[in-house]
Order: C-alpha cells, then structure tokens, then sequence
C-alpha cells in the first residue's frame, strides 16, 4: 500500500515538473547571485516544483553541500559528495545538482560555495516540511496520519488537494478520514472558486470543523467575496457553533458525572459508618491516601519484578487498597473510636488527630513530593463519542467503579444477613442488642467496610490526579458535604446529593470559577438545611433526641 | 469562686500586664531582662488566648464545636491589616498610595470596600463588629434550622475552606496568597519600636483579662446556666420553653467577635497576616488548644494556648518532622485519657491529694487504735 501510494505521488508530481523544467534552469543558476530576493525567489521557484529531486538539492542546500564551479564563462551549480586528501590538495566528488550524474572528483579550491544563510535556510524550511507532511500521509501509524493532515489544513496549499484526495479514498480510520477531509476542505475553501468556496464552507459546517473557524471567520467578513460565499461562510459558522455549544454542554455534564462519582465513592463509606454510629471519620481522606499509596507500592512491586505484567497492577492495586484501608480502619475503631460511643463531636477530633498522624507518617515515608501512578494502558485514551468530544477511559472507569460499589453496597445491606444487622443496630442499637445482635462486632465490620471503600476511593484517585500525602484534603470537605446533605443512614440520599453537589459544581464553575463555585455551593448546603434539616432522608418518626 | 482562686488569677494577671512589660524595658544587660522576642511571642500567645476564651465559652459551654473560627480571626486580623496597610501611604516600595500587592496586581484606584479603613476609628469597630455580623447571619442560618452537633462542626468547617480558597484569590484585592504584610506604624506609632510592640503586648494582655471578665460574667448569669444546659440536653431545655437557638447564637456571635479582636491584636505584632492563618487545619488547631487546656473552664483555654503554641514554637524549630505526629497525638490523648485537659486533670489530682490529706488523722487515729 506504502508503494502504492508513492506511484500515485510520483505520478502527480509529474505534471508540475515538466511545465517547471524551464524556470528551475534559471533559478538555479540565480541561486549563485549574491542579491538575496532573488536566491530567495529561486529557492521558492525549486521548492515549489514539490520535484522529490529538487526537495533533495534544497536539503543539499541547506547542510552547505552545494558549490558553483566556473567553467569558462558559465557557471555550474553542483551538489559536492564525499571529501578526500590527493597530495597537498583536498578533492571532493561532485555530481550535478538536479539528477546527481557524477561529475568527477575536482579540487575543493576550484568550487566556490554556494553558502545557505539564515535567511535562505528560512525559505526553504516550509518545502522541505511540506514534504515530510506528505511522507506522514502514508504513515501505517494512525496519530501521525491524523497530525498529518491537520498540519495540511493549516498550511492550506493548494498544491496538496490532489494528495488529500488520494488519502482520502485510501483511508479507513474515521477519525483520520475526517481530518482529511476537514483538510481538502480549507484548502478549497483558501483556493478554490467561489462555487467551490461556497461548497467547501458548506462541508467545513457540516464536519462541525473546529479548526476552520478562523478560515470561515476571515471569509465571513472578507468584502472581496461574493454575497454567496459570505452566507455559506456565516451559515457554517453558526452550525459549528451550535455543535461547539451542545459538546460543551455534554462535556459539562460529563464532568459533573464524573466528579460526582468520585465524591459518592468517598462518602459512601462515610455515610454508611456515620450513620451506624453517629461518627464523622476525619481521617476518612487518609484512608484514601492510604488506599492511593498501596496502589503506588503494588505498581512499584510489579514493575520491579514482573515488567511484562505491568498493566495488570492495577486489577491487583484495587484489592489491596481495599484490604489496607480496612485493616488500619479496624484497628482504628478497635482501638481507640469504640471507646468514645456516643460522643460523637470527641470522635470527630480523634479521628482528626489519627488523620494528621497518618498523614505526617506518609510524608515521613514517601517523602511530601507527590509520587507517579502511571496509568495502565488500558485505561489511558478516551473514547471519541463525537467530533470534539472525547471521554477519557479513567473518568470512565471511576463513574464505573461507583456505580459497582453503590450496587455492591445495596446488595450487602439489604440482601444479606450481615446487612440486616446493620440496618438493625443503625435503627435501634440497644434493642438490636438485647435481640443477641453484636452490635460491637457490626461496628467493626462496618467500619472495616467504610475504611475499605475510602481506600478503593483513593486507588482509583491514582488514575486521576495527584498522589500526595495531602490527597485526602482535597476532596474531604466536599464528600463531609454530601453526607450532611444526604441525610443520615440512607444510601439514596447520598447517591442523590453527590449527585447534585458534584453536577452543581461543575455546572456553574463555567460561570463562576472553581472557587466561587465552592462557595456557592456552601450556601447552597446552608440553604438546603434550613427546608431539610437532617439531610434529604431523614429518618421518619416520633422520635425525640433525649 | 473561691479566694485562693481569684487570687491566684490577679496575680498571673499581674504578672503578664505589669511585669512582663517592666521587664522587658530594663536594659539588655540586666540578668532579668526580657527579650523583645520573647515579649513579642507571648504577646502572640496572649492573643491566641482571647480566642480560645470565645471558643471555650461556645464549645465547653454550650457544647457548640465551631471549627471555622480561623475565619473570625483571620476577619479581625485582615480588617486591621488594611488599615495598617492604608496607614503605610507612600512610604512602600513602590512609593504608591495603593498597597504594594495592589501596584503588582495592576489595580488602578483603591477598591471602594478600603476606604473607611482609612479612619482608624472605623477599623476599630469593624474588628468587632465584621466578624460579629458574619457569625451573626451564619449561625441565625445554622441555629434556625436546628443544624447542630457533628452537622454544625462539618458546616463550619466548609466555611473554613470556602472562606480561605476565597481569600486566597488576588481578585478579592486583599492580598491573595501573601496576604496583608510590611506594616510600618500604628495610629502613628512605627511598629519597628521596641516601645510600640510593649505598647501593644500591654494592651493584648489587658483585653485577655477584659475577655476573661466578660466570658466570666456570661457563665455566671442566668443566660450561662442555660448555656451549659443547653449542651446537657439541647431538647429537654426547648421543651422547658427556652429558645436554645437564640442563646446559641448569642454566644457563636460573642465568641467570633473575641476572635476578631484576638486576630486585629496579632496582626500588628506579628506582622504579616496571610490566608494560611484561616484555613481547616488552622481553625482545627484552635479547637485542640481549648481541649488541651480543659474545656468547661476558662482558665483552662487560656492555659491551653499558652501551653500548646509554645510546645509549637519549641518543635517547629528544633524538630519540624515531629511538630504534626505530635499535635495528632495529642488530639487522641486529650480525647483518651484527659477529656476535661489539662486543667481538669490538675484539679482532679488537687482532689485526691486532699482527700488523702483529709482521710489521713482518720488512718492515723486508727492506726494508734490498733496499737
């Protein structure tokens, strides 16, 4: 196919060289003048002829391989090969300068160079570029096809229309197709006929091309063009931007989903041990960083000593993460919040004191650098929905992982006996109690489950942002946020405000930035609590706090 | 209160307003002198003090746990910073009548919410009244809708984080990151004087014995009682017909207002007031000063700043990796083992020992009984 599409090159290339044959004579000879237009024009002459042959002598030109050798009362522009001594004298090979037949071996005091300077090098940079363009088109790697022919649109030549085309009927990647054709696009729209603009401003709209609003702008105003083509102009850019609209649209949407993900994998595990026990956990985003940590350590291990199954650390990372974070929460609720049942604000301060513990200890070992979680493949890339939009695989995975936990969640609470219990002791803990549930137990499971979940929180935190020994920090205040408007002790109301804090969030930091959408949302939260109290579910009942 | 203890507390007072200060003005040679350093930092810690009495009188009263108060401080201290800053006038770097972060920042004119801080009379009632009127709508927000207990605290802590993410902003024209710095005078006094900063430690330590009496007086009225009611059983106390909202709320805006005028104290004395003193760990902080020292008793914060802020002064030079591992710890074991701190500990202590000492002619008697 590669070979193939070299013939198709050639064959194009054919017909300008012929009707250029006549002008490059001269320009060549120009090229050994000292006035610098006209080496310039020369230059532009020889580049323009896209004469694979010529691209060589330019490049010749440009590594000051090339000499001018006076022979008589004419002068010869030769391209100089290898260089050797004979006797006192040093003698070059040289060879002439359009098809390379050798000339025979001179001494180098006969030639006078014909020196490239800034300037010249300058003008020949694009032609040789150009060229390398066209070399990429044929490129079996799709990304460098794709650059390619983005480059072409942008240069906008219209030499290279017969080329695009050609790419064109060859390529079947549909993203490269639709670069290509963008690119056929702006060059007719650069070069072509009014007509012709008129059509190519019509496709530039329908592609919803980005890249052409510049083009499509100059032409909109442009008082030299017809009424026709203005209007064709105009038209295409209210369809491009209409479309910019509805991605940008999505993407916000997108966006909110995904930080709304990220926040109900954090509060869930808060949520369910706050509302069993009544216990805000602040060292709930240490866990995370726990969790984060382990991730980093399995992927060092792995890396270490089986390279070749470095992508699958991850599938063991989330696992480990999960197990670390509960173990350290076990111990945790084990050893010192069992003792403070019922207090819950001293907890609140403990577990303060426990996170700050956690995190000097983390920046004790790891150092306070942020540490590098690579991605694995797998989950690098996105997902093109459509033209300007594209999903990344890790957002996705996250919205992923969520969604399996909050399910997982659902099915342990209220399709297994261990969830049964610990509906009963969130109800009534003295009463589960008297009816043989150990409600101390089920504080440790759940605990351990809640620190687990924070820890598969942070292991899929790796694959989004930093990891630091102040991760936790970052996302802690706003998954507080979605328990308190979630209510106490009920999944739904946390799915809900996460859902609307994270979608909240994203909708208006477009307007407001991210700062002041944080603010925003605080009052928000105030606002809700004045109608909603105790969170959106709250437990229902003639029930008095003592 | 008993005598010895009344006493006791005059004496102290006398101490840190009458003999520091004397001290201090000796010349340096004298083995009793006090060095300007060491005045300027308890001058610090005095301030601190007067907001952990707020903050004591709110959580070991009412049973309020506000962890936002580095935002009351901060409002206190950034309010005097501008004046102090305005104060400056051309006499800054860059010889402008603006602030120099302001000449940096490319802003043209003074951004109107600067001018009254120009009148010092004006700044003076705005570092009360600024952070009085902030707590004052949040917590008639908070109280109203009966948010309270762990909700209040996590509430707060937003506040916290929105009110230190907003203040670092260089939009605000309040200095962004670096904050309000580089003061030269005060109502005309050059801050750079040692005699200005003894000034300064005097008055700090005058209005921490004011808050001291105020905080004391509040506790001892009706309107205390029901205070420490209300953190017994909030709802027994609404049900015996008391609104535990409003006295809530007096006591949030009381103590916000004494963090505001322990922040407008530090702010000169210090020097610099940025964002990082308002932010979550900050206002944590202060809440471990009050829990430390023995919450439920005033002298118990105040004993509480001092001793916490020097054990922080001490670690952050000497041994800067421990100062977090020790100030976590701390949180666990006053929360462990000395849930009334260390006051309450003393005291307990104080007990025993004269119980022993009460029991012992007993035993003794006893003792020659058996003989």
């Amino acid at each position: 196919m590669k070979r193939l599409l070299l013939l198709v090159f050639v064959a194009w290339l054919a017909g300008p060289t012929a009707s250029h044959a006549q002008s490059a004579v001269k320009a060549l000879a120009d090229l050994a003048l000292e006035d610098g237009d006209t080496r310039d024009a020369a230059v532009t002459v020889l580049g323009s002829t896209r004469d694979p042959k010529w691209l060589e002598f330019l490049t010749a030109l440009r590594d000051g391989n090339v000499y001018a050798r006076k022979d008589g009362g004419t002068t010869e522009i030769v391209v100089a090969g290898a260089k050797s001594t004979k006797g006192d004298q040093d003698v070059v090979e040289i060879t002439t300068a359009y098809d390379r037949t050798p000339l025979g071996t001179v001494p180098l005091a006969s030639l006078t160079e014909v020196a490239a300077d800034r300037r010249l090098r300058i003008t020949i940079k694009p032609f040789l570029e150009a060229d390398e363009t066209r070399e990429q088109l044929a490129s079996p790697d799709p990304e460098m096809r794709y650059g390619a022919a983005v480059k072409l649109g942008h240069q906008a030549d219209a030499a290279a229309a017969t080329v695009v085309e050609a790419a064109i009927a060859k390529e079947t990647n549909a993203r490269v197709r639709h670069a290509l054709h963008e690119a056929l696009a702006l060059i007719r729209l650069a070069h072509g006929e009014p007509a012709v603009r008129v059509l190519a401003a019509r496709t530039l709209g329908g592609l919803h091309s980005f890249e052409a609003m510049p083009a499509l702008q100059k032409l909109a105003s442009d008082a030299a063009a017809s009424a026709a083509e203005r209007d064709a102009a105009t038209a295409a850019i209210r369809r491009v931007e209409r479309w910019g609209l509805m991605i940008r649209t999505l993407e916000t949407v997108f966006h909110g989903a995904s930080l709304a993900s990220i926040l109900l994998l954090m509060s869930v595990g808060l949520a369910i041990v706050f509302g069993l026990m009544g216990v805000i956990n602040m060292a709930h985003g240490e866990l995370m960083a726990l969790g984060a940590y382990s991730t980093f350590v399995v992927q060092n291990i792995v890396r270490a000593r089986w390279p070749d199954w470095f992508d699958a650390y991850f599938v063991v990372a989330l696992p480990v993460s999960f197990v670390v974070a509960a173990a350290v929460g076990v111990v945790l609720e084990r050893g010192v919040i069992r003792r403070l049942y019922g207090r819950p604000l001293e907890t609140l301060l403990l577990t303060w004191g426990a996170s700050l513990i956690v995190q000097q200890g983390l920046r004790l070992w790891f150092g306070a650098a942020n540490v590098d979680v690579s991605s694995p493949r797998w989950l690098s890339g996105g997902f093109t929905l459509m033209t300007g939009l594209t999903l990344p695989f890790n957002r996705l995975f996250v919205i992923g992982l969520a969604g399996v936990s909050v399910a997982g969640m659902y099915w342990l609470l209220f399709r297994t006996n261990r969830g049964l219990t610990i509906r009963a002791v969130t109800q009534n803990r003295a009463m589960s109690a008297c009816l043989g549930v150990r409600a101390g137990a089920v504080d440790a499971v759940t605990f351990g489950l809640g620190a687990g979940l924070a820890g598969l929180a942070g292991a899929a935190l790796t694959q989004i942002g930093n990891v630091g020994p102040s991760l936790g920090q970052n996302y802690i205040v706003d998954s507080f946020m979605v328990v308190v408007t979630g209510g106490v002790g009920k999944l739904a109301g946390t799915i809900l405000a996460a859902a609307g804090i994270g979608g909240l969030n994203k909708g208006i930091e477009p307007a407001l930035g991210a700062v002041f959408a944080k603010v925003a949302i605080l009052i928000a939260v105030i606002l809700f609590l004045q109608r909603r109290p105790a969170g959106l579910f709250a437990p229902r009942g003639r029930h008095a706090e003592a | 209160m008993p005598k010895r203890e009344t006493g006791a507390l005059v004496a102290i007072a006398f101490v840190l307003v009458v003999v520091l200060p004397l001290l201090n003005a000796l010349p340096p040679s004298s083995p009793f002198h006090v060095s300007n350093f060491t005045l300027n930092l308890f001058g610090k810690f005095l301030t601190y003090a007067i907001l952990a009495l707020g903050l004591d009188l709110l959580w070991g009263y009412a049973g309020v746990l506000s962890l936002g108060h580095g935002v009351f401080f901060g409002l206190g201290a950034y309010a005097m910073g501008m004046h102090l800053m305005l104060e400056i006038g051309t006499q800054s770097v860059y010889q402008s009548a603006l602030p120099d972060f302001m000449v940096w920042n490319q802003v043209k004119t003074l951004p109107l919410f600067w001018w009254p801080f120009h009148s010092a009379l004006v700044t003076l009632i705005a570092i009360v009244a600024i952070p009085a009127l902030v707590a004052a709508a949040f917590g008639f927000l908070a109280f109203r809708s009966r948010i309270r207990g762990v909700y209040f605290s996590i509430i707060t802590q937003a506040l916290a984080l929105s009110a230190w993410l907003v203040f670092n902003r260089n939009e605000m024209n309040l200095g962004g990151t670096n904050g309000l710095a580089d003061f030269k005078t005060i109502f005309g006094f050059r801050l750079n004087q040692a005699s200005t900063q003894r000034g300064l430690y005097v008055a700090t330590a005058l209005a921490l014995a004011g808050a001291y009496l105020l905080c004391r007086w509040i506790t001892r009225t009706r309107a205390g009682k029901v205070l420490v009611a209300i953190r017994d059983s909030e709802t027994r106390v609404l049900f015996s017909g008391y609104a535990p909202a409003n006295y809530k709320l007096f006591v949030f805006v009381v103590s916000a207002a004494l963090a505001g005028v322990a922040g407008a104290l530090y702010a000169p004395q210090v020097g610099i007031i940025t964002p990082a003193k308002i932010g979550v760990l900050p206002s944590i902080e202060m809440v471990v000063w009050v829990a430390a020292g023995g919450r439920g008793t005033l002298v118990g914060a105040v004993v509480g700043a001092f001793g916490v802020n020097w054990i922080q002064s001490w670690l952050t030079t000497s041994y800067p990796d421990l100062w977090l591992l020790f100030l976590g710890a701390l949180f666990m074991g006053v929360v462990l083992f000395f849930p009334d701190g260390v006051v309450g500990a003393v005291a307990r202590l104080w007990a025993r020992a004269r119980a022993v000492g009460r029991r012992a002619p007993v035993e003794r008697a006893l003792e020659q009984a058996a003989r």
